[in-house]
């Protein structure tokens, strides 16, 4: 018989022991292996740069990134914030990076700013939802897939040496359970190095007591966990954006020349701008994408999910699969929309009814009108029949009148030696025309 | 003053048809510090490995993987030793971690005692695809979950090396049906086993032969054709395709040679030093599994 039971002891579950090879065996090439992936893949990178118009967030991207990303001057008129994506594909020796700046254009020129991050909020729901729906596809090439989801966001602070504006404490607030945020000080040459030690203070000061969780370096890794610390103290970093070269010494260096002196953007002492650099892209780029998908892409997905109303597990504790809620999620809307249809039919039989009885009223009161109608006109036409017949004797009497008068009056002629006889004739001729008269009402 | 040859420039005001930028830059931007980065996180993380050994006993499955792997991840069965035959498949799965120049890696083998021992074989396949699928499934499971760990354990098998018997024909209907149903569902790497008992012409037309009845059944072996990313994967892959299936012979005894001392099988006629394949497509393996 063909013995086909499965019998399984894995030893998997416990500790998996530990084991010294014999010699060499060559999977210390994985990580090797794992990076020529990923270098035949090509990396993306995502950075949004928020932050009030001319503050200098498209020359610092051009500083960074050592090249001339061409976008044309915002204006301070827009009428809302509005994001501008904008994909770029560099090359440096092997690697390929595509990268993609999206500019908050219009941030804080509105009279009206209450408003202003919610583009921002929905931009960036926006490319998790697009990461999702792809990670729920049926046939999906996660593989393949363009991430747009944003990495990092700079968020430029207005050097004003006081504190931070209430637009960026509530911009910041809605923005940091969504993205990794490194906020950095804008146009630093134009503070002195006590104030911007003290403003720096205190906006590290006032993030915090508002309980704003901008990004931390890591510190868990000793290859980059001094690095990192040190940095950590410097937040948020003081830049100067330049992408014009100045002749300082004998070399030719990116800096802003002044009347009174010539900022360079690399001199450590003049601003942080190295530090930036070394520590966005040199130090912690992976690290930025890593946190970006498992903090903050799980964050969304979850609340995304427990939204659309899927569970992990029901009252008993027994894990749900995914297509059990699917059909359970189905049936319900399916009942509902049946219920929903039943509701109108309802409605619809019942206002029909309504019409009907009304419309009987309607023809009931107007039958009794026609016959009302009717009957006047009946009692109309007898009026008018009485009236003629007493039209005609009244007529006829008249002629009658007039004939008697014609005769009395040749009686009269005749005889007007009879004056008594003819008086009382007369008398009663009148009479007669009197009675006459008496008895037509 | 600028060095570049053009700036990079949208095509429109929703770009999604970038430029190619080639610096050569003033300045370094350093960009490609973020391989090392790379390296670092995934040294930290370690690798996870999982491979199956599927073939009839006696084949030198333990002895291979052991020698394999340099180390005594099995106890390989003495013949001599009345061992008794199991009378069921069996799956029998070890982990073990390993370490290399600081590369940690999880290996768990999975050995099927048992299959195509008894004398009706009729789907004894069912039980691996099961066990397969039911890796599969449980990676599925934890990926859907609202709130889910943060590096999801790997149990899925990676990589099946299935043995086949030096008979120096072609493959029988056994090894035909079982690389038709798995080729689908796992790498599958069909090796011939104790190839020292073919001679080197016999061993080339065997191969050849076997590479015509996977070809005739559209049995897709790794590396597979389908996946071949660019033109470099062509290349290596196309050679290594030539060797498919690798004959092996596993050993792991030591023996002295010309003053050297190597792993080998002694025989009355010579010492056979068992030297394998690059294991650079072990890694090729795990990726292509993504």
């Amino acid at each position: 018989m063909a013995a086909t039971d499965l019998e399984r002891f894995s030893n998997a579950e416990p500790e998996p022991r530990s084991l010294s090879l014999g010699g060499h065996v060559g999977f210390d090439s994985l990580p090797d292996q794992l990076v020529s992936k990923s270098v035949t893949q090509g990396f993306s990178f995502n950075i949004l740069c928020v932050g009030e118009t001319g503050i200098g967030k498209s020359t610092l991207m051009n500083t960074l990134f050592n090249t001339t990303f061409e976008t044309e001057e915002a204006s301070h008129h827009e009428e809302c914030v509005r994001l501008r994506p904008q994909t770029y594909d560099l090359q440096e020796s092997n690697v390929q990076l595509k990268l993609t700046i999206v500019d908050a254009v219009g941030f804080g020129d509105q009279i009206n700013k209450d408003e202003s991050y919610r583009p921002i909020v929905d931009y960036i729901d926006a490319q998790f939802e697009n990461y999702l729906q792809e990670e729920l596809k049926i046939r999906r090439s996660l593989f393949d897939y363009h991430d747009t989801r944003i990495h990092v966001c700079l968020y430029f602070i207005t050097p004003t040496g006081h504190s931070l504006k209430s637009l960026d404490l509530v911009t910041m607030k809605k923005l940091d359970s969504k993205v990794n945020i490194i906020p950095i000080i804008a146009k630093a040459d134009t503070i002195s190095k006590s104030e911007l030690h003290k403003f720096k203070i205190k906006i590290m000061g006032e993030l915090v007591s508002n309980g704003v969780q901008i990004y931390q370096f890591p510190t868990d890794d000793e290859a980059v966990a001094e690095i990192n610390a040190v940095m950590n103290a410097h937040l948020p970093f003081a830049v100067v954006g330049s992408t014009e070269e100045v002749k300082v010494g004998n070399k030719l260096v990116r800096a802003r020349q002044y009347p009174w002196g010539v900022v360079q953007v690399e001199n450590e002492n003049h601003c942080d701008f190295v530090k930036l650099r070394e520590m966005l892209i040199r130090v912690n780029m992976e690290d930025l994408r890593e946190q970006t998908h498992s903090r903050h892409y799980e964050l969304y997905r979850r609340c995304k999910l427990e939204e659309m109303g899927f569970q992990d597990s029901d009252g008993d504790s027994q894990p749900f699969s995914l297509q059990e809620t699917y059909e359970a999620k189905r049936k319900e809307f399916l009942s509902e929309l049946q219920r929903k249809e039943e509701e109108m039919r309802q409605m619809f039989v019942n206002k029909v009814k309504e019409t009907e009885l009304e419309l009987k009223e309607k023809e009931r009161l107007h039958e009794k009108f026609e016959h009302l109608k009717r009957l006047h006109q009946e009692e109309k036409r007898k009026v008018e029949e009485k009236r003629r017949e007493l039209e005609e004797e009244t007529n006829a009497f008249n002629r009658r009148k007039a004939a008697v008068e014609a005769l009395q009056s040749q009686a009269l002629h005749a005889t007007s030696q009879q004056p008594l006889r003819k008086d009382k004739d007369k008398k009663k001729a009148s009479g007669w025309s009197s009675i006459y008269s008496v008895t037509i009402p | 003053m600028d060095p570049l040859r053009h700036s990079p420039s949208p095509s429109s005001s929703r770009a999604s048809s970038p430029r190619t930028l080639s610096c050569e830059r003033l300045g370094y931007v350093g960009i490609e510090a973020v391989l090392d980065q790379l390296k670092i996180k995934a040294m930290k993380m370690g690798f996870e490995f999982n491979i199956m050994v599927v073939g009839q006993s006696g084949l030198g499955k333990s002895t291979m993987v052991n020698t394999l792997f340099k180390s005594k991840i099995w106890k390989s069965t003495m013949p001599g030793l009345r061992v008794p035959m199991p009378q069921t498949l069996q799956l029998h799965s070890v982990t073990h971690v390993i370490e290399e120049n600081g590369v940690k890696l999880k290996l768990t083998v999975t050995d099927t005692p048992g299959f195509g021992d008894q004398i009706n074989n009729d789907k004894c396949w069912d039980p691996i695809l099961g066990y397969i699928n039911e890796q599969y499934e449980r990676y599925l499971q934890e990926e859907i979950l609202i709130t889910r760990q943060r590096h999801i354990p790997d149990t899925r098998v990676h990589c099946c090396i299935y043995f086949v018997p030096p008979t120096g024909h072609c493959l029988r209907p056994l090894d035909l049906e079982f690389l038709q149903r798995l080729c689908r569902a796992v790498n599958v790497v069909p090796v011939i086993a104790r190839a020292d008992s073919l001679t080197i012409e016999e061993r080339e037309a065997f191969r050849h032969r076997i590479q015509d009845d996977l070809k005739t059944h559209s049995i897709e072996v790794y590396p597979q054709k389908s996946f071949d990313e660019d033109v470099n994967d062509k290349i290596l892959n196309s050679k290594i395709r030539e060797r498919i299936p690798f004959a092996v012979v596993g050993a792991d005894r030591e023996h002295m040679v010309n003053g050297r001392c190597v792993l080998g099988r002694k025989t009355k006629w010579g010492i056979i030093e068992g030297h394998f394949p690059c294991l650079s497509w072990l890694g090729g393996c795990e990726q292509s599994h993504a």
